[in-house]
């Protein structure tokens, strides 16, 4: 039960161009915010207009832009669940999950039966207004499902959430959205978000979509700077070659050895964590480091590191577990940038 | 002394004839407008605000220009259904009508300007139809703001004097309205008659500055509101 979706749209100076299937489970497109992924989601809804381009669900064509198809909103059967959820101010919880109700006899049956799923009981007759966040949710998600739709859009549905909350609605969509076997697309920038609820994520730069894949691969391989970025990356630096395997990291001042980098390698990564002390005797991208800041996090340090001789502008980012820096902590340390966790970064793709 | 109200009963059903009129017509041209391109919607607010900041007395005369017996409309309807369009009571739907559009079209707009769009997104995907969402949705969301305008177009239309007084003229027992009898009756020095209007006029002019205010209050306290942001 897939949704093919393949469209272009230009608006002013942006350029929206994106593609991808998305099947049972949930594709999740991470990206900064104006990189078009609210615009991707409006576009399958039917609330924009792509110019140009082609969306199929199931074997229903939505939108063909050669064939003149363009479906109007309401013919779509696409669930959209906005940021502020959208919920009608005006009406009781009941008359909102009543309108989502397709069929013309036993709305309210219908209705009825849904709040009892949602765990509405009780709150049928207040107005979104006398609701809390968490309850607002589920009220819009039962509006949506009680419409049958053939495939779910979220488009950042934690976002209006304090943290706290956020944690448990969380666990509450990941539930219904277990149960819901049709496609669903999150948007987020949420790397932890996307990574607890996603199978498939879609790395969107800017109006496009830069690597798409397992949400395993993707995290082990972001392929490109947006995407070490976006799958939470803090450490990247610009790289120079110069020579078959060495390269010169230009922001830390480094020279780094990459055995097997790809031709177009742009920039190079590691994440914080994959930092670790140098072992006896090893010499592949091992550099001695001064200790410039130490950074206290609820569970853990960070330590930025400036390398030995460089005037390099930025110092490299290391966190590990409080005990370990307490045995290690000094002014000066040696540490190692493993293979395993250097990544072979591509530049901004043009698309 | 007996008083012919029927100045009055003209007033009234002149102003709510005109004023159900344009809360339709004002509604939708608002409605539309907020949709079409940015230099069609600059050129068509001006030319629908217009009105707003003529004299009446310029409305008025542009209305005789359309309207009067021998100008285009005015001797079609002649012809075509032996129908005179001015100098009858119903002629001063057309001034005061002219003059309040306006007030229900910029009132409505401002109201629809602060709604919140995703709603309406909301409602499409839902599969809910337009109609049902502008009667159902939008219109109860922003009926604070259109009610405030209804109410003050139609003040505005029962004391409409200029645009009136030039299309409909003043015939007592037929075209006469209290805005046009106090000016009748001052100018033939009738003073105490006079008097009697303009209290029933200031009577009027202040129920509906009370219906005003509540219904402002009430916005304030306010059951629920449709902002941009989306927060109930």
């Amino acid at each position: 039960m897939p949704l093919q979706v393949d469209i272009e749209k230009t608006l002013g100076d942006f350029h929206l161009k994106v593609a991808f299937r998305a099947e049972t489970g949930v594709l999740a497109l991470l990206g900064a915010s104006g990189c078009g992924k609210s615009m991707t989601l409006k576009c399958i809804a039917g609330v924009e207009k792509p110019d140009r381009g082609r969306i199929v669900l199931d074997d229903r064509v939505l939108f063909d832009s050669d064939r003149g198809i363009c479906l109007p909103p309401q013919k779509r059967q696409i669930g959209f669940l906005f940021q502020q959820y959208a919920l009608f101010p005006n009406m009781s919880v009941r008359q909102n999950i009543i309108c989502g109700v397709r069929e013309r006899k036993g709305k309210r049956e219908a209705a009825d039966a849904m709040i009892q799923r949602m765990h509405l009981e009780g709150l049928e007759d207040k107005k979104p207004g006398q609701l809390s966040g968490g309850q607002q949710q589920r009220t819009a998600l039962a509006r949506i499902l009680v419409s049958q739709p053939g495939a779910l859009l979220l488009d950042e549905p934690f976002s209006a959430m304090d943290s706290h909350l956020r944690f448990q609605l969380e666990r509450e969509v990941r539930h219904t959205i277990r149960l819901f076997q049709k496609p669903v697309i999150l948007v987020s920038h949420s790397r932890d978000e996307v990574y607890r609820l996603a199978n498939v994520i879609a790395v969107m730069g800017s109006g496009c979509i830069e690597t798409i894949g397992g949400k395993h691969e993707v995290f082990a391989d972001p392929a490109t700077r947006t995407g070490a970025v976006l799958t939470g990356c803090k450490n990247v630096s610009p790289v120079r070659r110069t020579g078959g395997q060495t390269f010169m990291a230009a922001d830390w001042g480094i020279p780094l050895t990459l055995p097997g980098a790809p031709p177009d390698t742009a920039y190079v990564g590691i994440r914080m964590h994959d930092i670790r002390p140098a072992r006896e005797g090893e010499t592949l991208n091992v550099f001695r480091c001064r200790v410039e800041e130490e950074i206290e996090n609820p569970f853990s340090f960070t330590v930025m590191l400036r390398p030995e001789n460089t005037a390099a502008p930025l110092p490299l980012g290391w966190e590990m577990e409080k005990p370990a820096w307490e045995r290690l902590r000094a002014e000066w340390v040696t540490v190692c940038l493993p293979q395993e966790g250097l990544l072979k970064l591509k530049g901004e793709s043009t698309c | 002394m007996g008083v012919d109200f029927f100045p009055l009963w003209n007033s009234l059903r002149i102003a709510g004839i005109s004023t159900i009129a344009i809360f339709f017509l004002g509604i939708f041209a608002a409605y539309y407008i907020s949709r079409v391109p940015r230099a069609v919607k600059g050129l068509l607010d001006v030319m629908l605000t217009i009105p707003l900041v003529l004299p009446p007395t310029v409305v008025g005369y542009l209305l005789l220009r359309v309207l009067g017996p021998k100008r285009v409309i005015g001797s079609w309807f002649m012809e075509t259904f032996g129908l005179r369009l001015t100098m009858t009571w119903w002629s001063a739907v057309f001034a005061t009508s002219a003059v309040i559009f306006p007030l229900m079209y910029r009132t409505a707009r401002g109201a629809f300007e602060s709604f919140d769009e995703t709603l309406d997104a909301a409602g499409k995907t839902l599969g809910l139809s337009n109609t049902y969402i502008f009667w159902r949705v939008r219109m109860p969301c922003c009926r604070q703001g259109i009610l405030a305008g209804t109410v003050l177009s139609f003040a505005r239309a029962l004391g409409e004097y200029g645009a009136t007084s030039m299309i409909a003229g003043y015939t007592p027992g037929r075209t006469a309205t209290v805005s046009t009898t106090v000016y009748q009756l001052w100018r033939t020095n009738q003073d105490d008659q006079a008097f009697q209007w303009v209290m029933i006029n200031l009577a009027i002019s202040a129920v509906v500055l009370l219906v005003m205010n509540l219904l402002e209050e009430k916005q304030r306290k306010g059951g629920w509101a449709c902002a941009a942001a989306g927060r109930y």
